[in-house]
């Protein structure tokens, strides 16, 4: 229990801030576009507002979430070596997430061009995919795995 | 995990539902900027219940599992002043929310009834309603709130 009260030092503090706002515009774009193209049913205007949830919110939420998980990775003084399992877990969602996240965002665009249903099934596949993969994340931070 | 790091994470959890429920009402607020037509405002309706239960997990979870979290943890009290000014933070969230709610739904039922009437065009009353700017500032004093609590959550002031 002691572990989990710990008061990490101040300078920790702003990097923690800008990884989980950033994370949290990701989810929050993510639930947004996915949404919307569940929902659109070849409908031109959702299928236009999920896409541009995933472009504009999702994107710039990971670039945000990346950028905070590596300023604070070297604020705590991790090298590569021997770091613990929960980071390697955070590092692998984050980076295999953005492969997953920019194929999301140009099938969701080929979807939007072309209405084909195969499109929306692609579409709503690599979201809970990234869902998931985002949820094992969650868990290995939060836990703190290893 | 044990049990605690497992509230833990529902409480983490919880705050990204909250957040993400916040984030997806923004794109509808912009979005809804330019709908002036009963069924284009009626079909972002199901995206908007999707927020709605995003939010609504995200506000139970983040005040039960904090206060459970709260009342477990050895280093922390319900009476600490960082907990304190969040507690309070979640209860103008709240109220905050439920005005933002209220003003938001003043569309969908002005389309409800514009369809029931048969007036499927374009109507200025309805895109009016749509860019409630009243609906913009509690959703920004909201998101701001909400900002301040993962403030209060992450730098922890006095303990």
């Amino acid at each position: 229990m002691s572990v989990l009260a710990t008061v990490r030092p101040d300078s920790w503090n702003f990097p923690l801030f800008v990884h989980v706002l950033g994370a949290m515009i990701l989810v929050g774009g993510l639930v947004a576009g996915a949404s919307a193209l569940a929902f659109a049913r070849g409908d031109a205007k959702l299928l236009r507002l999920g896409f541009w949830s995933l472009m504009l919110v999702s994107f710039p939420g990971w670039v945000l979430m990346r950028l905070g998980a590596q300023w604070i990775y070297s604020q705590e003084g991790f090298s590569g070596d021997n770091d613990p399992t929960w980071l390697g877990i955070g590092f692998a969602a984050a980076d295999i997430g953005l492969l997953v996240l920019l194929v999301t965002i140009g099938v969701a665009y080929w979807w939007r061009r072309s209405g084909k249903p195969l499109a929306g099934h692609i579409v709503a596949g690599l979201s809970t995919v990234y869902l998931l993969l985002l949820a094992v994340a969650w868990l290995a931070m939060a836990g703190k795995w290893g | 995990m044990d049990f605690d790091q497992w509230m833990l994470a529902l409480h983490v959890l919880s705050a990204f539902s909250l957040i993400a429920g916040l984030i997806l009402f923004w794109v509808l607020i912009v979005v809804g900027r330019n709908i002036d037509t009963p069924a284009d405002t009626l079909r972002l309706g199901p995206v908007a219940r999707v927020g709605n239960a995003t939010v609504g997990i995200g506000m139970g979870g983040t005040i039960l599992f904090g206060v459970y979290l709260a009342f477990a943890i050895d280093g922390y009290a319900i009476w600490d002043g960082w907990i304190l000014a969040a507690l309070v933070l979640w209860f103008v969230g709240a109220e905050l929310g439920r005005r933002t709610g209220a003003e938001y739904i003043r569309a969908p039922r002005k389309a409800m009834e514009l369809e029931e009437a048969g007036q499927a065009g374009p109507n200025p009353e309805l895109l009016a309603l749509n860019r409630t700017s009243r609906g913009v500032l509690l959703h920004s004093v909201t998101s701001l709130v909400a900002l301040l609590i993962l403030i209060d959550m992450i730098w922890k002031p006095g303990a």
